[in-house]
């Protein structure tokens, strides 16, 4: 993709917008469509568009897959451990109203927090496929 | 490319059946992220079948029997639009009318995703890792060996 000039900038262009979009799916699902998921994916595809046109040494050198591994459990971590906060506040497993003085609030704050692990897991684990398709396909051609 | 374009149009059509989400899912999802994936696997495999060893009467058997069963359990299903149907009976009405006092948020299908089904979605999160543990296990660890030879053979 060396001499894809117009291709290399249009997507310099589009990648801070995509990922600025995911981040506004990620904190306005409460509000309108989206949430953790759809957010993950789309920030995700942000970096897969990165690596397929800058090379995946470039991609990798942004987010180590080492730090991806930590990211995808780490999101599922604040989820459970969301859901336990409620068990020890006095609630039950993954009840939010727990959370803070008003019910309404505590929910508020409980779906953002685990919507966040939602979007991390799910945005790490799809880098980390990328990455091993991308690579797996560049160890059997070298 | 195909199976993008239909995913574009589904998530058109998911709009216009006002599942806003569902749309946000199939086009990022369907017409994204698993068009790359599917890309990749075609790069990773042969242009040849290799000749099976398997039977081939048995699978048949197998996917005529469940399609017969889900094709019985079909004319079960009520009519689309039927405001009688068991799903909207159920739990879906206090979903819907008591999200806002409740939950306090005003988009519900994330009030039902992430508080009322809170369970659900962990289990899906869940299923995500896993299932992004068993593809790096298959195709990460064949990897690691490959650079383990090599480097074995440049020792040598």
């Amino acid at each position: 993709m060396e001499h894809h000039h117009i291709l290399r900038t249009i997507t310099k262009l589009l990648i801070p917008i995509i990922l600025l979009f995911a981040l506004y799916v990620q904190f306005h699902g409460d509000f309108g469509p989206g949430g953790g998921f759809q957010a993950g994916v789309i920030f995700g595809s942000g970096i897969i568009l990165y690596g397929i046109v800058f090379g995946l040494d470039k991609a990798m050198a942004v987010i180590p897959p080492s730090v991806l591994r930590v990211l995808a459990a780490l999101g599922v971590l604040l989820y459970g451990g969301v859901g336990l906060t409620g068990i020890f506040l006095g609630g039950q497993f993954l009840d939010y109203s727990v959370l803070a003085a008003e019910p309404t609030k505590g929910q508020h704050l409980g779906i953002l927090l685990i919507e966040l692990g939602v979007g991390t897991t799910v945005a790490a684990i799809m880098i980390l496929l990328f990455f091993a398709f991308a690579g797996f396909n560049r160890e059997e051609r070298g | 490319m195909l199976f993008s374009a239909f995913s574009l149009l589904s998530a058109g059509l998911f709009v216009a059946l006002d599942a806003v989400d569902v749309a946000f899912t199939e086009a990022a999802v369907g017409a994204g992220i698993s068009t790359i994936l599917a890309l990749a696997t075609l790069a990773l495999t042969g242009a040849r079948q290799e000749a099976g060893t398997h039977h081939k009467v048995a699978p048949l058997i197998v996917v005529i029997i469940t399609g017969s069963v889900l094709i019985y359990a079909s004319i079960d299903i009520p009519p689309v639009g039927d405001s009688q149907a068991p799903s909207h009976l159920h739990v879906a009405p206090r979903y819907l009318n008591q999200s806002m006092k409740e939950v306090g948020i005003p988009n519900v299908v994330t009030s039902v995703l992430a508080s009322y089904r809170g369970y659900d979605t962990l289990g899906e999160v869940t299923v995500i890792l896993t299932a992004g543990i068993g593809v790096l296990a298959l195709l990460g660890g064949r990897r690691r060996k490959k650079e383990r030879t090599k480097s074995g053979d440049k020792e040598e």
